[in-house]
């Protein structure tokens, strides 16, 4: 799709300029009112770059979100992991050892992760309730890794059905079973797989609000979004601090995303279907 | 097949008998210890999802309104108290205003972002993360920061005033009329990459003989796009339709944040959350929440037939 007219490119440049400006604005507006003190938070002036950098706004929020954060990351870590692993041996389950019926159970998985959360979500709190599991993290976490069983199989399965099946073949023939044949032979090819889940992972469970809400209520146990959210429903808390508690919130997805987003285009379609 | 098989015994089996043998001779061996690792997953997926949505739709079936468990049968009663609320109504409004703006913002700017940033432009990895960003922050923080913008003293009426294209002091998402409208730009703002990046890879998908022919057979750049492209990218819009839709049936977080004056802004997720847990209506909610499974279920079948897993997606 070459030889267009002269003026069509410059137009084609400042529609994309425009429209990235419009992206990164909020960024910019969160940015720079994060770093002004609080003498400075005039709503005339809030385009303008701070006159001082101040990080009392940073300092203050992050005293108030840190426990959040930290709730964040013992949660999302191990959900993370352990519903990496599991959704590579199930990806490897229906990739490779396919049974009568397995791919009918398969389509009642992705059925499944297509579904909202508000259909489950209070047989959820009942059930987590009777195993003692409401209100802690570890309900939390078995909660994401539940919930991330058809997403991870879907994903692994992909990877895992792009790789010949003579690889396994020549492994069977030296003997190894199921097992062996997934240890030795295809676990360690799957690092690429491990990335792309991990960020189709990471991300929805980091920026849960409606699970973490529901499931731990207590404010001192709440995911760092639903710190955030509190923060920002009280309307006593200034304008710096609430942008700051937000970009603080929003740090680790957006590391994430900058330092593997060119594993973004894999695994496109799985990350906007979570609950 | 199964009746000339011979047993063991050297005789012909009975049909029955063999069937059945048949029917489970993949049991065994291997492919038994791959179903033994699936099954817990299987039986976690099967009661957390579908024994879940089954238990939802027996609460909204029952009367349990407060915050004692009560399984007393009532029948349709929730639903039918649910279609008569004022606030179900302003549900119903809300969602088709919200899908309205919402479906429309991702899909027509995604679409055109795709087709441009395919132009080999330059900078194009650049501004490809750029519009992609957004999709790595959560809906809260999104909120947040649209929250602020959308003050009606600073802000986006700010900046309109500052480069002289309007002089307004709009209060966008606590409008009580467009409300529900403004939260879409937040909401599109966050997503609208997302869709740009399934068109673009659709757009890389087609191949440069079909444009050629075209080119050849005299098609302008809007011929190429209105015979060519956009209907070979019809599996993606459709796509793209049925995700942004579901997004609308569940939106939940950005109303929280964004919320507007009365029920302006409500949407079912949101009743459906304070229903259950903040009146302890349960039952109310139940009803709720099942009524969302349904409309995705409007969405997602379709989808499902339509759509080859192969690729890994």
């Amino acid at each position: 799709m070459t030889s267009r007219p002269r003026l069509t490119r410059p137009l084609i440049y400042a529609v994309l300029i425009l429209f990235c400006l419009f992206y990164l604005m909020p960024f910019y507006v969160m940015v720079i009112t994060s770093l002004k003190p609080y003498q400075d938070l005039n709503v005339t002036r809030m385009w303008e770059l701070p006159r001082t950098i101040s990080l009392d706004g940073l300092v203050e929020a992050w005293h108030r979100v840190a426990p959040n954060f930290r709730n964040s990351l013992e949660i999302t870590i191990p959900a993370t992991l352990l519903s990496s692993l599991w959704g590579s041996i199930n990806g490897y389950i229906f990739a490779k050892w396919r049974f009568k019926g397995s791919d009918t159970i398969f389509v009642l998985f992705l059925l499944g992760m297509f579904l909202p959360y508000q259909g489950i979500l209070i047989p959820l709190v009942r059930t987590l309730q009777a195993f003692g599991l409401y209100g802690k993290q570890l309900g939390l976490i078995l909660t994401h890794s539940i919930f991330g069983i058809p997403i991870t199989a879907l994903l692994f399965r992909g990877y895992y059905a792009g790789i010949p099946n003579e690889l396994l073949d020549a492994g069977k023939i030296d003997g190894c079973g199921f097992f062996r044949l997934y240890r030795h032979i295809l676990l360690p090819i799957s690092l690429p797989a491990f990335a792309v889940v991990l960020l189709w992972q990471f991300t929805p469970i980091w920026n849960d609000f409606l699970i973490g809400l529901v499931v731990l209520s207590n404010p001192s146990r709440a995911p760092v979004n639903v710190a955030v959210q509190n923060i920002a429903g009280s309307w006593s808390v200034e304008w710096n601090v609430q942008m700051s508690a937000a970009l603080i919130a929003a740090l680790p997805t957006v590391v994430l995303y900058l330092s593997m987003g060119r594993l973004f285009m894999r695994g496109l379609l799985a990350g906007a279907v979570k609950g | 097949m199964g009746a000339d098989q011979l047993t063991r015994s050297g005789q012909r089996a009975a049909p029955r008998h063999t069937h059945w043998r048949e029917q489970f001779a993949w049991f065994r061996g291997d492919t038994r210890t791959a179903f033994l690792v699936l099954l817990p997953s299987i039986i976690l997926v099967a009661i957390f999802i579908y024994g879940f949505i089954a238990w939802t739709g027996y609460i909204s079936l029952v009367d349990w309104k407060t915050a004692v468990e009560n399984y007393d049968w009532v029948g349709l009663k929730n639903w039918k108290a649910l279609f008569g609320m004022e606030r179900f109504q302003w549900n119903m409004r809300n969602l088709a205003i919200y899908a309205a703006g919402f479906m429309s913002q991702c899909i027509c700017f995604g679409f055109l972002l795709a087709v441009l940033l395919n132009q080999n432009v330059r900078g194009e990895n650049v501004m490809r993360s750029i519009i992609l960003l957004p999709f790595a922050v959560s809906a809260i923080v999104t909120g947040v920061a649209w929250r602020w913008l959308m003050q009606p003293t600073t802000g986006v009426n700010l900046l309109l005033q500052k480069v002289g294209l309007a002089n307004i002091d709009f209060a966008w998402a606590s409008d009580i009329t467009w409300g529900a409208l403004s939260i879409t730009i937040a909401s599109a703002w966050q997503f609208t990459g997302y869709i740009m990046a399934l068109y673009l890879a659709g757009l890389r998908g087609i191949s440069d003989d079909v444009v050629e022919a075209a080119r050849v057979d005299g098609a302008g750049t809007w011929q190429l796009y209105r015979y060519i492209v956009i209907p070979l990218l019809m599996p993606v819009t459709f796509s793209a339709v049925v995700l942004t839709g579901m997004g609308c049936i569940r939106v939940f977080d950005m109303v929280t944040v964004l919320k507007g004056p009365a029920f302006s802004t409500d949407m079912l997720a949101f009743h459906m959350y304070q229903s259950t847990f903040g009146l302890y209506r349960t039952s109310l909610g139940a009803t709720i929440g099942f009524l969302m499974l349904l409309l995705s279920l409007l969405l997602v079948v379709p989808y499902l037939r339509g759509t080859r897993f192969e690729e890994g997606a």
